[in-house]
């Protein structure tokens, strides 16, 4: 690795100081939180940043709390302690499968929510479940703070919307609704260490009646970046998610596809697999909003 | 310019001066002398640099060494007691669970976080927990079934 200056601010006021003295320097700075993609860019050259800011030490980057009808990531958070963490395995069992399936125990043991969305992969695991879920990324700007949706951030392959001098703090959503459930499947050809295929995510909810109120489905691996398929939930919205609702929801799903074709899939199979899988987690989801009305 | 870490080590307290740029598992072998953590791929992949990081399981070729900082550092090194290898060790031994050894120390560090955090895995547990343990001797089968005669004993029960 090439040489760089370390740094380990311990308050968000401190973190702003680093990034202006950077910035005044016209250095290229990087922000670390787990390392477990940075620190493989650095060794492979595909990265050389003269100057690390690592946010582990910051409180607000490593909250991970239920508080009111809110829950907050740290963007810094390892991957394992989300996973853990009782509120998260009871309201966002999807996103918790979503994580589950990043990696290895050691990579989760380090990786962050954070970092999975500012690496902004096309198929990473997590981005699908949070966009489900109506996360925002909450940006500490030069001036104050400003949010954005999940699916607003990130904005092409690799690429996030965090301008010069920015950083992720910490992920939050809205605690879910009464009658409410996630899911989260991806598609890839063996079960463990391996990278998504096609993933999508979902967020269901259903009045007293089990009609479907509102319905958010998220597509990874299937355009440069993840998105909203808001079409898809459309699709579901009046209905109980029966047979023909779920045709309908996957149609609109393959209809906002935008897949290549590369060597884990084709463009057409990716189409056909986000379809069967929009109908899956669907059916999970609402599984799910079910078994909270008993 | 050197960084100045004081950190832990196996509950020992430790400090040493390293380049930014060194990684943990660099510190550990070259500058501490604990070579039982290995370095196989040095991208994360295959977990033989495997330790506990304030509990947290990680591989210590993609933590760089100032980060561990006034942290607690567990390695292989410290699995085993003076008196008495640790029963997944014993295991491993009893059922030829290796074979060069490169990849050990790390399934050792991995599978002892497993059985802390769940004292009675399925095999099916224990395979997805180990994935990212790569072993290219044993075929993994005999390693699968020391970590399930470990947890048994462990847990009081006839292995």
């Amino acid at each position: 690795m090439e040489g760089f200056a370390y740094e380990a601010p311990t308050s968000v006021a401190a973190l702003r100081s680093c990034l202006s003295t950077a910035q005044g320097a016209g250095e290229m700075t990087q922000i670390l939180a787990g390392g477990t993609d940075l620190l493989v860019q650095m060794k492979q050259g595909n990265r050389a940043p003269r100057r690390i800011i690592d946010i582990k030490r910051i409180a607000e980057t490593g909250a991970l709390e239920l508080s009111g009808a809110e829950l907050t990531v740290g963007a810094s958070v390892p991957a394992a302690k989300v996973k853990g963490f009782p509120l998260v395995a009871e309201a966002f069992p999807g996103l918790a499968h979503a994580i589950d399936l990043i990696g290895s125990s050691q990579i989760q043991g380090r990786a962050s929510l954070g970092g999975n969305l500012c690496n902004a992969s096309p198929a990473g695991d997590t981005i699908p479940a949070l966009i489900a879920n109506g996360f925002e990324a909450h940006i500490l700007t030069a001036e104050g703070e400003r949010r954005l949706p999940v699916e607003a951030f990130v904005v092409g392959v690799g690429k996030n919307a965090l301008q010069p001098g920015e950083v992720l703090l910490a992920l939050k959503a809205p605690a879910p609704a009464p009658r409410s459930g996630d899911a989260y499947q991806r598609f890839t050809p063996r079960t463990e260490m391996d990278i998504a295929v096609v993933g999508v995510g979902a967020r269901i909810t259903v009045d007293e009646a089990g009609v479907i109120t509102a319905a958010r489905i998220a597509l990874g691996a299937v355009a440069p970046q993840a998105f909203l398929a808001e079409a898809a939930g459309a699709a579901l919205v009046g209905t109980r998610g029966e047979p023909e609702a779920l045709e309908a929801a996957a149609a609109a799903a393959m209809e906002a596809a935008r897949p290549i074709s590369d060597k884990r899939g084709s463009a057409d199979f990716r189409r056909r697999i986000c379809g069967v899988l929009v109908k899956r987690v669907v059916a999970e989801a609402l599984g799910r909003c079910q078994g909270e009305t008993n | 310019m050197k960084c100045h870490v004081q950190t832990q080590v196996n509950g020992e307290a430790v400090e040493f001066l390293c380049d930014p740029t060194a990684t943990l598992l660099e510190v550990l072998r070259d500058t501490l002398g604990l070579r039982g953590s290995k370095e196989g791929c040095g991208t994360g992949d295959c977990g033989a640099c495997s330790v506990e990081v304030d509990g947290a399981l990680a591989c210590s070729c993609l933590i760089l060494a100032p980060e561990v900082e006034g942290r607690q550092v567990s390695t292989i090194e410290g699995v085993a007691s003076p008196e008495a290898l640790h029963p997944i060790q014993n295991h491993l031994l009893k059922s030829a669970g290796l074979q060069c050894g490169v990849c050990t120390p790390g399934i050792v560090v991995a599978a002892k976080h497993l059985l802390e955090q769940n004292p009675n895995p399925s095999e099916e547990a224990v395979r997805y927990f180990l994935a990212g343990n790569l072993c290219r001797c044993t075929g993994y089968d005999k390693i699968i079934r020391a970590v399930l005669d470990a947890a048994a004993e462990m847990r009081g029960e006839a292995a």
